[in-house]
């Protein structure tokens, strides 16, 4: 009988012993620390005050058919503009960029093989024969790519179609999306039970046939008012997956674009990132 | 609803002129306990969303007390939310020189770097 009265105070003054310890961290926790949402703005990398509209113009695209990656971007950063900056989205056609150059292309090329009359010489610049250099029909990699960004120096035609458009902040350039197959070890973790029941997870490394896609976007900003390149901005992100897993290409398109959008966005407007700080007594 | 919001801003208001009277207490205080009402009545002020206030009064905090670390990293914070990232750097890192092995200011100027390292690019000018 004493020892079972004995065994019940001790748990007791153990249970006791443990909420004083508790409510002592809770009362010096409560008092001394305070966490507060936080929301730091980070200003725009570019400077767009002179803008009140911006054109997503279109973009050369690349890579995989499964997706109109022109298209998509398109739509996607003109819904990510109207929702997060201050600049009003113009709603436009997407301009098919691939056959501008194409065509740009052809008539710098026509050109150049003009025969020159007379004692006159037609001196050509740089810019030209450079243009008249063929441009791939089929965009798959990232040397495809290359020649387009010609058509981003072409001031002349980005100044017309700011002209068309009232002079906006106009944004370009290329999206390469292409698939991606992986076979190698990787680290995964691993539940592992012991001999007792206990779980624990441990990293094993397995090897594995992997695919997914690569996702290689330039954003080329644009000066509406004299078609002069402001800045541009380069990302490249990658997605793998088991090789089993059937993921369809446009959500891993926007799984991709989803970690790229906010280095976009904060190239043109204020962002706020939000977070949670600890304030001290 | 209007009362309730009226009389607890004439709470936060008669707590102010308390607080912002305490400066001028004898030459004796302990400055502090000054510094950590003013500190107090900025936590108070910010968990309102009143971070304009609250900077007034970690700014008067440090003042008192070049030497209190929590009103280093409270200014910090204010700072960081009002986007004044140059500000918000020197006062945490004053508040880290202060306490280094406060683990609860490195935190919080961990999470302030990984975002000041995103805004310090240079602005391009059309």
């Amino acid at each position: 009988m004493t020892a079972r009265f004995s065994r019940k105070t001790n748990r007791k003054l153990a249970i006791a012993g443990v909420a004083a310890v508790i409510a002592a961290f809770c009362a010096a926790c409560g008092t001394e620390l305070y966490e507060v949402p936080v929301e730091t703005p980070i200003p725009a990398k570019l400077d767009v005050s002179a803008f009140q509209r911006v054109l997503v113009a279109g973009f050369v695209a690349g890579g995989t058919e499964d997706v109109d990656t022109n298209q998509e971007t398109v739509r996607l950063l003109r819904s990510q503009l109207r929702t997060k900056s201050e600049l009003r989205v113009i709603d436009a056609d997407p301009i098919q960029l691939v056959d501008v150059a194409q065509e740009q292309n052809k008539a710098a090329t026509a050109d150049n093989s003009l025969p020159a009359e007379g004692p006159s010489v037609r001196t050509t610049s740089a810019a030209d024969n450079t243009a008249a250099t063929a441009l791939p029909q089929k965009i798959k990699d990232e040397k495809d790519l290359e020649p387009y960004d010609r058509l981003f120096a072409n001031t002349a035609y980005w100044k017309r179609i700011g002209e068309e458009y009232q002079n906006p902040l106009i944004v370009t350039g290329s999206v390469l999306f292409t698939p991606r197959t992986s076979s190698g070890l990787v680290t995964r973790e691993t539940e592992v039970y012991d001999g007792l029941g206990r779980r624990r997870v441990v990293p094993t490394r397995i090897y594995m046939e992997r695919k997914g896609f690569m996702l290689r976007p330039k954003f080329v900003f644009i000066d509406g008012r004299t078609g002069a390149t402001i800045s541009s901005l380069s990302r490249r992100e990658e997605v793998l997956y088991n090789a089993q897993n059937e993921t369809p290409a446009l959500s891993s398109y926007f799984e991709l674009m989803d970690r790229i959008v906010p280095d976009f966005l904060g190239t043109l407007s204020t962002q706020k990132i939000k977070g949670t700080r600890v304030l001290l007594k | 609803m209007k009362l309730c919001l009226t009389r607890s801003l004439a709470s936060l208001i008669v707590a102010a002129a308390a607080v912002a009277a305490l400066p001028a207490t004898p030459v004796l205080a302990d400055t502090r306990s000054d510094a950590r009402e003013q500190v107090e009545f900025g936590i108070n002020v910010a968990q309102r969303g009143l971070w304009r206030e609250a900077i007034y009064r970690w700014e008067k905090a440090v003042e008192l007390d070049p030497h209190y670390a929590a009103a280093f990293n409270d200014l910090g914070i204010a700072y960081e939310h009002e986007g004044q990232l140059e500000k918000a750097r020197k006062a945490y890192e004053k508040a880290i020189a202060l306490e280094p092995n406060n683990t609860q200011i490195r935190q919080n100027y961990d999470l302030f770097k990984e975002i000041n390292d995103r805004a310090v690019q240079p602005k391009d000018k059309p």
